[in-house]
């Protein structure tokens, strides 16, 4: 972790998990941000949010995660949730083909709710279900593409369309073995296309065996632009981003009297 | 919905929200339902579509160039958080305040005289301000510093006052106050809406005052806070608390009856054709009768209380007098133009993220007294100069018939015509008392250790 050579900015990003009850979103995180998986993990409770940092190249991104705490359940999630996040990830379940419908809907409800410039991520998890498809994508490691997030940064709009087009090293790796295995119900291609089709980054992964947890969280920390930038879609209603650096600065209030004490650590 | 509850909370406003989260902390198993598919209930906070839909069934008109939808979030009651008072403390010690960023309100203003001056709230302020002459200054100085050096356990600073005895009357007559000094203390410092304070005790005006003066220091410009998005944020950001710590949420179910059984105890609510089972349901009056024909055998749960009217005015200026303020407070007291309850005026603007950029909203708000209320309301909108559009409800304000304890039915209140949460909280101790059977300790979260 904090090797601090020199003055390295942290961006912190608000980041949203949405999916189905089940699918693994909070297994997906806590592999993220302890390493850790737990077979059984009851329904979200007591977590406000985590928190962890992402190394790229020439900057940290800090992600605040937000868990649903199972308000999707009933789609009772408030706006608030999706209020200032700049990256969500959007979860389904590879051996459930229905909860790619209700990705497909939470995507349709994160355009219509969410700041429109929201890095999007759709992770079809449980990958290690389908036996020895999960040993092939985790290979190539290597943290390769951080090179520039800088240029990334200055696009904007299209950012999500153009890393998405070439995904990530584990998308080449293992196409054909989904004949291999009878579990799976969605097909790497079927959600693949659907990802290119609405502009969203994607992946396969596994909380359990931690395939592509990683590099999920490190493509999204690419694709978020380096500054909160001026630009008319984000400056608008989106005032008082919770970075220490708000704009404006005025009159902004911090009540409590520790703050910032959040959990977690750094990758 | 086979499963059964402790407690089903019926309404997402906020009482409903602090009072889910808090259980759903301390353990019991919450089902908390609304019958609008969104948050807040009374307390939510609109953008125009659903404003315009909600006061005059179309669409925002377009001749009056209000910007974007999405850029709006106006309140339906208008208040403010004090920024020393019980809700902060609330926020502070639920930890909800990460869900959530506060700014100060950029003024707070008084009427006299037929016209509006900011509020001292320090004997350095008195001193200075235009709302009294100089021997008046002097004598309001002398009991700013009363107040400021009155030590509970120190009998030599009461001067020979007992607070818990003698009226506010008393009090004033002391320092020889005059009726309009009088009036700015007791309407635009200790906030009461009306006279009766001042024939009783003073130990409650008192300690009204010092909560307006230690919330004016606190960050100061003025005594509130209020936060980004509007009050509509409040009620969602308890809501997360409660599902965090495992309370249920649906939203978007009717309710078709809360049911009892025959010893007239509460059993559970039906919605959408299914019953859900539960020991004891919290809700808003709304839920309980409110403004319905009593069904013959019915039991009377709810009784109306009063009236508030409530304008809410579209502006594309600052209000005149307040220095261009992106927000601020404005008080009518009664006796400056004649009523019996204070006139409120709220405002905020894009500066709290509730409106788009160069457009106000400014609520004006008070205690029906008269059959023709849009009268009532005329002084103040004449402060705001030219109104873009305005919305004005008359809502009645309930409150319930019996605490609840009989028959595990708890039913909180409307909110009131206050210009702050105090009411709210003091609602919340109240029926987590009722409840509970024991007072409500606010227990500070414990908060995870930075790694």
């Amino acid at each position: 972790m904090s090797n601090e050579d020199g003055p390295v900015k942290a961006t912190q990003v608000k980041l949203v998990l949405l999916g189905e009850a089940a699918v693994g979103k909070s297994s997906l995180v806590m592999r993220f941000c302890s390493n850790d998986f737990n077979e059984n993990t009851s329904p979200t409770i007591g977590a406000a949010f985590l928190t962890q940092k992402c190394r790229l190249e020439n900057r940290i991104v800090k992600f605040e995660i937000w868990d649903t705490a199972g308000q999707e359940r009933f789609h009772s999630l408030a706006p608030m949730y999706y209020r200032n996040a700049a990256a969500a990830v959007v979860v389904y379940d590879i051996t459930k083909a229905s909860s790619l419908e209700k990705a497909k809907a939470w995507v349709k409800e994160l355009q219509r709710q969410a700041n429109p410039n929201i890095v999007i991520a759709l992770v079809g998890n449980k990958l290690d279900l389908v036996s020895d498809e999960s040993g092939a994508s985790v290979a190539p490691k290597s943290k390769p593409a951080a090179e520039e997030p800088a240029n990334e940064a200055e696009e904007s709009e299209t950012d999500a369309e153009d890393d998405a087009t070439p995904p990530p090293p584990a998308t080449t790796a293992a196409a054909g073995d989904d004949s291999s295995d009878s579990l799976r119900q969605v097909s790497k291609e079927e959600a693949d296309e659907y990802a290119k089709e609405a502009k969203l980054l994607f992946f396969e992964a596994s909380a359990k065996t931690g395939a592509n947890v990683s590099e999920l969280f490190t493509e999204i920390a690419k694709n978020i632009p380096d500054e909160t930038p001026t630009k008319p879609a984000a400056a608008q209603g989106q005032a008082g981003r919770r970075n220490g650096a708000r704009q404006g600065a005025d009159s902004g209030v911090d009540l409590g009297e520790r703050q910032q004490g959040k959990k977690g650590g750094c990758c | 919905m086979d499963e059964e509850y402790d407690v089903i909370v019926l309404g997402t406003g906020l009482t409903e929200c602090i009072l889910s989260g808090l259980l759903s902390v301390d353990g019991q198993k919450v089902l908390h339902m609304d019958r609008n598919d969104y948050y807040g209930g009374d307390s939510a906070s609109l953008n125009l579509t659903q404003l315009y839909q909600k006061f005059r069934q179309t669409g925002p008109s377009e001749n009056l160039n209000l910007g974007r939808d999405r850029d709006y979030a106006v309140d339906l009651i208008p208040k403010f958080i004090l920024s020393s008072g019980e809700l902060t403390r609330m926020l502070v010690h639920t930890d909800v305040t990460r869900y959530l960023e506060f700014k100060v309100i950029a003024g707070s203003y008084v009427y006299r005289d037929g016209k509006i001056s900011k509020v001292p709230s320090t004997e350095m302020e008195a001193v200075r301000s235009p709302l009294m002459g100089l021997f008046e200054k002097r004598r309001a100085k002398n009991f700013f510093q009363y107040l400021q050096n009155w030590k509970e356990e120190d009998p030599a600073t009461h001067q020979g006052l007992d607070i818990n005895k003698c009226s506010m009357k008393d009090v004033y007559t002391k320092f020889g106050l005059e009726a309009g000094t009088q009036d700015f203390i007791g309407h635009a410092m200790a906030l009461w809406l009306d006279d009766d304070y001042i024939t009783k005790p003073a130990r409650a005006t008192v300690d009204r005052i010092i909560l307006y003066t230690q919330s004016m220091a606190r960050y100061g410009k003025s005594p509130y806070i209020y936060p980004l998005y509007g009050l509509g944020e409040l009620p969602q950001a308890f809501a997360r608390l409660s599902a965090i710590y495992g309370g249920t949420y649906m939203l978007d179910k009717k309710i078709e009856s809360v049911n009892v059984g025959e010893d007239g105890k509460f059993t559970g609510v039906t919605s959408a054709g299914e019953t859900v089972k539960a020991k004891k349901v919290i809700g808003d009056p709304s839920y309980f009768g409110a403004g319905q024909d009593l069904e013959s055998g019915g039991k009377v749960r709810v009784i109306e209380t009063g009236k508030v009217i409530r304008a809410i005015c579209l502006l594309k200026h600052p209000i005149p007098g307040t220095d261009e303020a992106d927000s601020c407070q404005i008080i009518i007291p009664q006796n400056q133009v004649g009523r019996k309850n204070d006139i409120y005026i709220a405002a905020v603007s894009s500066a709290h993220n509730v409106a788009a950029q160069n457009v106000w909203i400014a609520i004006v708000s008070t205690i029906v007294e008269t059959s023709v209320p849009e009268r009532e309301i005329l002084p103040a909108l004449q402060l705001l100069g030219n109104v873009l559009d305005k919305f004005v409800s008359i809502t009645p304000l309930y409150s319930p018939t019996s605490p609840g304890t009989a028959d595990n039915i708890y039913i909180t209140k409307s909110y009131d015509a206050t210009s702050h949460f105090e009411t709210v909280v003091e609602d919340v101790f109240d029926v987590w008392q009722r409840v509970k059977g024991e007072k409500l300790v606010l227990k500070k979260r414990e908060v995870e250790v930075e790694a």
